[in-house]
């Protein structure tokens, strides 16, 4: 439509460069691997880098342990299980939790930036979501140590033993803890082994353990690739793998553990439905798409990646919505007023690309925010790609980028269908002003998580996890500590 | 314009959801500002303020006072802009004419039987011309929000337009008292309302209300001149009042403004704030960011 030009001087306001300052950041040149307490060089003596995704350089070196050395961390574990944890009263396993949750509260803002720094997330989210996020969990769980047989009346809860965590690199401090703090709670002992290209902020709770006097052994941190992960399921000793990570790779641990007595939980991939109805309070909606997909640089496994919006405010909601990503800024991840700072690794930027080039290919409309993105580290600007159908393989693939796809939708009973044909069920997002709409929707979507007028929101007292492929068992909330109890 | 018996018909009726709006609002709050972008922001929130009195015991000598220090906000120091306007009652606008005379200061006055509005039109329509008729460049005026909540939209409607032909050619700002108007809806509801019927600014509130300009509720207000840009092409200018008393809260509404309306809503022209007390608050800002020291406020003049 036509615009009349009216008196077009304003003023050009750019905000200035505002980044946190890295000057209080401790870390050491190089990792070993943290068992029994102590700092051990990896029996393969072979270390690997660790990089900054924003601008490509080293921070530090990672230790890569062996099954000799994932052996020994077991070996450390399960000592601690029969001679210290398993024989702690409830209440004095709470006092070491309150006091890790504690000890990571007074270290938050470096904790902070090394996430920020390890893994590419904005400062802004880092600081406000995943580092009090992780203390809340170790809070929360320490708050049940010594209340098991009241979570859990007439069910008599026994500790599983010594478990095997495997955690992603998308969140690595909040999966590192929503791992530990119900083990821990439940009076297991742990073998935790981080992603390979997010190890820091793990090993720096490995400090704030080692200084809070928890008896040796109760968590041991192993670094590494694939191989020390598969080190950790495979190993005869363990009595329970949590992992959370791609379908893929939690097929092959499902394969692994099948015949032995391990229990498992799995928390994998999505392909989550995002709906908007047309009585939804739009403006919130949009807001809640670009939280849905653009959070985390969209390393989200909950991610609201697939979009279905009513036909009849199609067009407002994705004019409003290239006008938010508009005044989403891309860039360095220490800047305080960066939204959507740098893609985890080289790798995962060549997948998320390799996805647009598919869009494209497939005759998808793409639309990318006009932001500047920085020539140097990796960085993928916000992406839509509008009119696609579920037949489209961006909407049947878990991207794990920036990389929204769209779909109209005209009736309630078309988009429920539509939004549970996908092999995924890890969450879904209901947008509308209907509240009987709402529970209509929650009991017929077959997803773990489904929020309604809102999006991405966390806690430490609401469980999460997955449908179908997205994986089984829940963590958070008292389904979180069940998982790691004998229930009788 | 013919009115639809149905008035709603001519509104968006979009439903606003006040949990998601304070969720918005927190993350503008999180924008840092600083150095350079502060310097240029805080000369600008200068420049947009409306200073204003509008009390009972108001005399001639106290608007000369406000006046006075309307263009002369910080004279030891150089490069302080001055204030966009005074706002004060229409029987003041004649002695704040002649003080600002040859200044850029604009004058600002009430009308339509302020703060209530519970007056009749003929009242009402009087109240303004006088202020016009005195020379007054911009008119605030208020709706009958009693009206409004009854549900007599084209009340409220016919009430601004009326008003806005008996401004001429002074530019008319029309009052929602938005802590009146209880919800968000409401207030975006009433934004539509204002606009359609012509007011070249709309405004949160009197000042004698409270809660009057909450971030959230300009939020719902730039909202609304948004959509009604991306409809018609046409601008429509913002001001929020009362409860604006600190550089920060001001520098974050700046930041609404640039990330929902854009550059062009970042002049005096399309954006003010209606504020008794915001300006040596950033003053003493600027000057300590010049200086890297804070100066007493005793160094900062109260007219």
């Amino acid at each position: 439509m036509a615009k009349k030009k009216e008196s077009p001087q304003g003023t050009e306001w750019n905000y200035s460069p505002s980044p946190e300052s890295t000057t209080h950041v401790k870390l050491e040149k190089r990792y070993a691997l943290f068992i029994n307490n102590e700092w051990v060089a990896p029996s393969s003596k072979a270390y690997f880098p660790t990089l900054n995704p924003a601008n490509e350089t080293v921070i530090s070196e990672i230790a890569w342990a062996n099954d000799k050395d994932v052996d020994k961390a077991v070996r450390a574990a399960r000592k601690a299980y029969q001679e210290v944890w398993s024989k702690l009263s409830g209440a004095e396993r709470g006092k070491y939790l309150f006091r890790i949750a504690r000890m990571m509260q007074e270290k938050s803002r470096e904790l902070a930036v090394i996430e920020s720094m390890d893994c590419g997330k904005p400062i802004r989210e880092s600081r406000d979501i995943d580092i009090p996020l992780a203390c809340n969990h170790f809070f929360y769980y320490a708050g049940w140590a010594d209340k098991l047989e009241y979570a859990f009346p007439t069910k008599n809860p026994k500790p599983l033993g010594v478990a095997g965590q495997i955690i992603p690199w998308n969140f690595p401090l909040l999966m590192a803890a929503w791992k530990i703090a119900p083990a821990l709670a439940a009076g297991n002992t742990v073998v935790l082994k981080p992603a390979e290209t997010t190890s820091l902020t793990a090993l720096k709770l490995a400090e704030i353990i080692k200084e809070s006097g928890l008896p040796p052994g109760v968590v041991n941190i192993v670094t590494g690739h694939g191989d020390t992960g598969a080190a950790i399921v495979n190993h005869p000793d363990i009595d329970k793998i949590a992992f959370t990570g791609s379908t893929n790779v939690g097929k092959i641990i499902q394969r692994s553990v099948a015949g032995t007595h391990k229990k498992t939980t799995l928390e994998l991939g999505g392909k989550s439905a995002n709906i908007i109805f047309d009585d939804a309070p739009i403006d919130q909606a949009v807001e809640g798409i670009v939280n849905g997909i653009f959070f985390n640089q969209g390393h989200v496994c909950c991610a609201g990646s697939r979009l279905f919006v009513q036909e009849n405010v199609a067009e407002e909601v994705i004019r409003k919505l290239k006008h938010r990503m508009e005044s989403l800024y891309v860039g360095d991840p220490l800047d305080k007023n960066t939204d959507i700072g740098a893609i985890n690794s080289k790798e995962q930027l060549d997948t998320i690309n390799r996805y647009i080039k598919i869009g494209i290919e497939e005759g998808a409309e793409i639309h990318q925010s006009q932001c500047a993105i920085p020539s140097q580290g990796f960085f993928c600007r916000p992406t839509l790609f509008i009119g696609v159908s579920q037949s489209h393989t961006i909407a049947q693939e878990e991207i794990f980028g920036p990389v929204l796809s769209i779909q109209t939708f005209r009736t309630v009973d078309e988009v429920i269908q539509k939004a549970n044909n996908t092999p995924y069920g890890l969450a879904a997002g209901v947008w509308t002003d209907k509240g009987s709409r709402i529970f209509n929707l929650t009991t017929q979507l077959k997803a773990g998580v489904v929020w309604a007028n809102t999006y991405n929101k966390f806690d430490p007292v609401s469980p999460f996890g997955g449908y179908k492929e997205s994986g089984f068992g829940r963590e958070g909330g008292l389904h979180g500590l069940g998982a790691y109890l004998k229930l009788s | 314009m013919s009115i639809p018996r149905d008035f709603n018909l001519l509104l968006s009726n979009l439903s606003i959801d006040k949990v998601g709006v304070e969720e918005r609002v927190a993350r503008f709050q999180t924008r840092s500002i600083k150095n350079e972008a502060k310097h240029q922001g805080l000369k600008m929130v200068l420049n947009m303020i409306d200073l204003t009195t509008l009390e009972g015991k108001d005399t001639p000598g106290k608007v000369r006072q406000m006046c006075y220090k309307a263009h002369h906000l910080h004279d030891t120091h150089s490069g302080i802009p001055s204030v966009a306007a005074v706002c004060v009652y229409p029987t003041m606008v004649g002695i704040a004419k002649e003080a600002l005379k040859n200044t850029s200061v604009k004058v600002a006055s009430v009308s339509t039987a302020f703060p209530a509005g519970q007056s009749s039109m003929e009242v009402k329509l009087t109240d303004t011309r006088l202020a016009v008729d005195l020379g007054a460049d911009e008119i605030d005026m208020v709706i009958s929000r009693g009206k409004f909540l009854a549900g007599d939209y084209a009340f409220v409607f016919d009430e601004i337009a009326a008003i806005k032909e008996a401004c001429g050619p002074a530019r008319l700002k029309v009052i929602l008292e938005t802590g009146e108007l209880s919800t968000l809806d409401n207030v975006r509801k009433a934004s539509e309302i204002a606009i359609l019927a012509g007011a070249d600014f709309i405004k949160t509130s009197t000042g004698k209300i409270q809660p009057a300009a909450t971030m959230q509720v300009t939020y719902t207000m730039l909202m609304a001149i948004k959509d009604h840009y991306d409809k018609t092409g046409h601008m429509v200018g913002m001001k929020p009042a009362g409860g604006i008393s600190t550089s920060k809260l001001a520098l974050h509404n700046l930041v609404m403004v640039k990330e929902i309306l854009g550059s062009a809503w970042l002049s005096n022209e399309w954006f003010r704030f209606g504020a008794s007390s915001l300006a040596n608050d950033v003053l003493m800002q600027l000057l300590k960011l010049e200086s890297g020291r804070y100066q007493s406020s005793d160094y900062f003049t109260i007219d």
